[in-house]
């Protein structure tokens, strides 16, 4: 960060004051939210024992993913060393750890038993892939933390490269770790798969790029440096090529499963005839996700207004892939005799549904929210951001 | 200025140790060694069930109907949100018509994906065979139930009354059939296996070659459900 003017953020108060309140609101129903839930127990939510992890899970795991990619900026500057790139790195690193808290918040206040979390430090079981991840973002904190201090802390500056380096490969294990919770599900078809470690990889590269460049556009808009067109540009391009990466590794996990002929079943309900989720599937994930910013990212014209409107579709695509994962996945039916036909007082053999509640709604965004206050009161307190970025093009 | 920066110092520490902790106690778990809370049981026994979905009729649900007095569970009319330790389900097979009905609870694999996944411990395996949670351990996250092929669990959806002593049981955690552990431990055997007028559940010893159930299994082939998993199931089925 030597000869890089950094300032912390300051921003109109009114505009300043306007988006505290909404989002200290949005955080106070997300807390009423998850009081309600736990004082009712979670029978008041779309969840049952059928779909047991329903939409607060849904934005917790985009926000954990995104939380990872959102490192990508600060990668791109510290491993790969691209020096244009290196003003953004503090933000890239701040970011990434409100996103990780954003998420984490929502998965906690979803368990059954909230209250119990200290119960969750103090017992763990080694051979629970739910226990390697706590460790796993316990440790994305520490070494991030670690980053961003060098980087913020000039004298220390010499150890960027190193702790940037580390927290690259940390972020790439923690988000194998999130896509093995499902990658190691045995018993269902939708989810047990290797692919969905990198395909989760894949996944945390384009939607923490996608907000990168979103939370710089709003903060621009809050007194902080406007972003250039040329690295707006720039940064739409990777988001392009992230895009199609993505959309590989989605390819080869649904081709895996139709060739063999035990997949098809389950592959003709995610795809062709279960409902919600086919449209999720190709509405959401394939054309707002992949398709369209594709185009706006790596067609012949591209705008950085284009760019910014790719990055919002991937967030939008990218929350209804993930719904798409999570609850279409649970609502195929878990067979206990494969090829027979059942019935049963519990659903054997048939379809589960969800329709995720208010509360899980505003649970869900509440984490969001959280996520960009804290980004907020960190540009707000630390010389997170450049002065201008103008002269790094 | 300076109050600013001691306040930030503050902040960093207090949530960096919030942060940081668990992975912290998790490298000093690896290292202590847990005192074994499985001391009372026995590795000799391996407590099984054999049904014999053959005598198991259509449309009975005595042993649902049992295991519910026994364990003090029931239906507050939550649709899919209710528990079900253990249902009846009626199967059909496509290709020949034939149909048969068994009783289907928590499988007590050998090796459990539940107890692999559970991040707290709560999931267990006894030594003797029988899987059970922990109720003062369950944190709620219901990865359990994710894993489970068998779709033996159930979350708790709202506060319950009338709990039966030996199994506690509490809003926001995850439970199980755990095989009437508390009956099996004083020399009985589970509420279902008893309640069956077929006769059609036999309850015993798998490691005891002279017990009825082993006598059973010698005799017949019996199959586990989704044997492709390799679990090494003690609930093993007749007729299917």
């Amino acid at each position: 960060m030597a000869g890089i003017a950094t300032a912390t953020l300051v921003s109109p108060p009114r505009r300043l004051q306007g988006v505290a309140a909404v989002l200290g609101m949005v955080i106070v129903l997300a807390l009423a939210s998850a009081l309600y839930m736990e004082e009712n127990g979670h029978w008041v939510t779309g969840m049952t024992n059928y779909v047991v992890w329903g939409l607060p899970h849904v934005f917790a795991i985009f926000l954990i993913v995104a939380a990872s990619g959102a490192l990508n900026v600060a990668s791109i500057a510290s491993v790969f060393g691209r020096t244009a790139y290196k003003p953004l790195a503090p933000l890239s690193g701040l970011l990434a750890v409100a996103l990780l808290a954003g998420g984490l918040s929502v998965l906690v206040l979803d368990l059954g038993r909230p209250d119990r979390l200290l119960v969750a430090m103090l017992n763990q079981n080694l051979s629970s892939i739910f226990a390697w991840n706590i460790f796993l973002y316990s440790g994305f904190f520490a070494v991030v933390g670690v980053y961003l201090w060098t980087m913020l802390a000039r004298r220390y500056s010499r150890f960027t490269t190193a702790a940037g380096t580390m927290a690259f490969v940390w972020r790439l294990v923690l988000t194998t770790g999130t896509g093995s919770i499902f990658g190691f599900l045995v018993a269902r078809d939708a989810y047990h798969s290797a692919v969905m470690a990198p395909l989760f990889i894949a996944m945390s590269l384009v939607y923490g790029l996608a907000v990168f460049l979103l939370v710089l556009t709003a903060l621009g808009a809050l007194g902080g440096p406007e972003a250039p067109p040329d690295l707006v540009r720039r940064l739409g391009k990777l988001l392009g090529i992230l895009v199609a990466a993505q959309l590989y590794f989605v390819c080869v996990f649904h081709l895996t499963n139709l060739y063999a002929e035990k997949g098809i079943a389950l592959e003709r309900y995610l795809l062709l005839d279960g409902g919600v989720y086919p449209w999720l599937f190709w509405i959401g994930q394939v054309v707002l996700g992949g398709v369209l910013p594709l185009v706006l990212c790596l067609g012949p014209r591209t705008t950085s207004a284009g760019q910014l409107l790719a990055a919002a579709l991937v967030v939008l695509g990218g929350l209804m892939q993930v719904y798409f994962i999570v609850i279409g996945g649970q609502t195929y039916p878990l067979s206990v005799l494969p090829d027979w036909i059942l019935h049963s007082s519990f659903g054997d053999g048939q379809i589960s549904h969800y329709a995720p509640s208010l509360p899980e709604v505003l649970l869900g965004i509440g984490g969001v929210a959280l996520a960009m206050t804290l980004v907020l009161i960190g540009c707000s307190v630390l010389r997170i951001l450049p002065t201008t970025l103008e002269h790094h093009e | 200025m300076t109050d600013r920066r001691t306040f930030l110092k503050t902040a960093l520490a207090a949530g960096g140790a919030i942060a940081i902790g668990p992975g912290l106690f998790l490298v000093a778990e690896a290292e202590a060694e847990a005192r074994p809370a499985d001391e009372p049981f026995s590795a000799k026994q391996r407590w099984g069930l054999l049904i014999d979905s053959s005598r198991c009729r259509t449309g009975c649900t005595s042993c649902v109907e049992a295991c519910q007095k026994e364990q003090g569970w029931h239906s507050d009319n939550l649709g899919a949100a209710d528990p079900q330790w253990i249902r009846k389900v009626e199967a059909t097979d496509p290709r020949s018509g034939a149909s048969i009905s068994l009783p289907v609870m928590c499988q007590h694999c050998a090796h459990p994906p539940c107890v692999d996944v559970c991040p707290t411990g709560a999931s267990f395996r006894r030594v003797d065979g029988i899987v059970q949670v922990d109720r003062h351990l369950c944190i709620g996250c219901r990865y359990c139930m994710m894993a489970c092929p068998y779709r033996a669990r159930s979350f708790v959806h709202e506060a319950i009354q009338d709990q039966r002593t030996h199994t506690p049981r509490g809003k926001g955690c995850v439970e199980a059939c755990n095989l009437c552990s508390h009956r099996v431990d004083t020399g009985g055997g589970p509420a279902c296996a008893e309640a069956c007028p077929e006769g059609a559940m036999v309850f015993g010893d798998l490691n005891d070659p002279n017990s009825a159930i082993s006598l059973a299994l010698r005799k017949h082939h019996a199959v586990q459900l989704r044997p492709d998993l390799k679990l090494d199931n003690g609930v093993q089925y007749l007729g299917i």
